[in-house]
């Protein structure tokens, strides 16, 4: 498993042909406990950057970005009930959906764990 | 951050308690301590907490004539609420409005007995002593104090805490306004009172000197069960509470009758009043209230957890088909423990319990019109 990170702060963890994608710690501290979280559909199409989820504090909402393109392939359904899993364990349960990697190579413009940490 | 932010007396104080500082208003304000927005909200109603809001404006109306009623019957000329008759040591909301009957401003005005003390909006403040001051001049002196110090001790301990510090505000009831001392460790601080807020809850409005501020702040923060809460705490208590963000919720473009605060026009000010009219825009609001307006604000719950945020078009159907208002404040109530939200609707849709739909993210998110405040008031009447 190898897990790459974004500048917008997503961390995507490549399990072979399946690809989860959260938020980093560091996002989530910034955020503030979570109320609310929801991805698109499973199937959607989604391209590098576009826009796959949103996680809303009590103040504002926030996109969650496809780090890479692919399709959707599920939701974490447990953060329906209790959106503050993201806040306990951002990098771990706190995951926010699966997706299909369309081109495995794109992965290679993203950030090593260490890239991002010098951010 | 920009230099050009303006910084209140108790900055320094907010920086050292951990304070993420944000641009409002033209000032660097706390948005949120450690203990994060979530828990801020939720200590407030359960305990208290102490607010930073030395960015509003305070200004002081005496009339030439040492009378403080012809301060209030001068203010009158400007904002359609009964300040003639509101007694010494009382305090009443009002709104300042234009020509249109649009709201300029909305504030809070108190009878000190000898003057007038009138707190408004930090992003009007200016503005609206520019307006007053021209308007009055001829009659009143009209003072800025934007150097002072403003806090807000709010929640359910408030009184506790404050009591021993400030012995008279033990008998105080909601609205009652006093000039009195408060205890610190280096001796008394003069300071004016109000037992009032902007949360629901029972609390206090404490004004000072600039250069007491820090002092008084420390000393009410070293009572037990107070904590420092931010801004964003303030607006998801505020929402809660059913009360209105001027420049979210009302502005320019609203009068008094569409944002349903006709209860800020007493019986004195309204058609067949004693002192009906006589206010900017008076012949809009009186023709609104006779006739009706076609469109209202109103409280609105969301049947999902998904909040529904200002700016989010609403609809009478679940198809987007008819629009009929749009949300003018909206997020998450950790009190209510759901999605709140206000906004405006065509007036035939703004009955209690009427369904409505919000746009959000491409689909058409079910709201009911309800009742505010969303939460029971704890004020001491």
């Amino acid at each position: 498993m190898t897990t790459y990170y974004t500048k917008s702060h997503e961390w995507i963890r490549i399990d072979g042909e399946q690809a989860t994608v959260g938020i980093t710690t560091h996002a989530s501290e910034e955020l503030g406990e979570l109320v609310f979280v929801e991805a698109k559909d499973e199937g959607t199409e989604v391209a590098a950057g576009d826009a796959a989820a949103v996680v809303e504090s009590v103040k504002a909402a926030s996109d969650i970005y496809a780090p890479v393109a692919g399709t959707l392939a599920g939701f974490n359904e447990a953060l329906s009930d209790d959106p503050t899993l993201v806040g306990r364990d951002a990098e771990g349960e706190g995951w926010i959906f699966r997706m299909t990697v369309s081109n495995p190579d794109d992965l290679k413009g993203l950030l090593t764990a260490e890239q991002y940490k010098s951010l | 951050m920009s230099d050009s932010l303006q910084r209140t007396p108790l900055y320094d104080l907010n920086l050292e308690l951990g304070a993420k500082m944000v641009p409002f208003a033209g000032f660097e304000m706390p948005i949120q301590f450690p203990a994060g927005l979530m828990a801020e909200h939720l200590h407030t109603r359960e305990k208290a907490g102490l607010f930073d809001v030395s960015h509003m404006g305070q200004i002081r109306i005496a009339a030439k004539s040492g009378d403080v009623k012809d301060a209030a019957a001068a203010l009158e000329t400007l904002v359609p609420a009964d300040y003639v008759g509101l007694a010494a040591g009382r305090q009443r909301y009002g709104l300042l409005t234009n020509e249109d009957g649009g709201i300029l401003d909305d504030l809070m005005v108190a009878n000190m007995g000898h003057d007038l003390l009138v707190v408004v909006n930090a992003g009007c403040k200016v503005q609206d002593a520019d307006r007053i001051e021209k308007a009055l001049s001829d009659r009143c002196v009209v003072t800025r104090q934007f150097d002072r110090g403003l806090m807000a001790l709010q929640g359910p301990a408030a009184e506790a805490a404050l009591a021993p510090l400030c012995p008279a505000v033990k008998d105080m009831r909601f609205m009652d306004v006093i000039e009195t001392e408060l205890a610190t460790a280096t001796g008394p601080v003069k300071v004016t009172v109000s037992r009032s807020g902007y949360t629901g809850e029972d609390g206090f409005e404490i004004g000072c000197a600039g250069a007491d501020s820090e002092k008084v702040a420390r000393t009410i923060l070293a009572q037990p069960d107070v904590l420092p809460i931010g801004l964003g705490a303030r607006d998801s208590l505020r929402l809660e509470a059913g009360l209105c963000l001027y420049g979210n919720d009302i502005d320019v473009t609203t009068t008094p009758v569409e944002a349903s605060l006709g209860w800020a026009i007493q019986k004195a000010r309204r058609e067949g009043g004693s002192r009906e009219g006589g206010y900017p825009g008076a012949e809009v609001v009186l023709k609104q209230t006779r006739d009706g307006v076609s469109r209202k604000r109103v409280g609105l719950l969301a049947e999902g957890r998904a909040p529904v945020r200002a700016g989010a078009k609403l609809f009478a159907d679940a198809e987007g088909q008819k629009e009929i208002g749009v949300v003018t404040s909206g997020a998450f109530g950790p009190s209510v423990k759901a999605p709140v939200a206000m906004g405006y609707v065509a007036s035939d849709h703004a009955a209690l319990d009427t369904p409505v739909f919000a746009e959000l993210r491409g689909k058409y998110v079910p709201l009911h019109v309800r009742a505010m405040p969303f939460v029971a008031p704890g004020f001491k009447r």
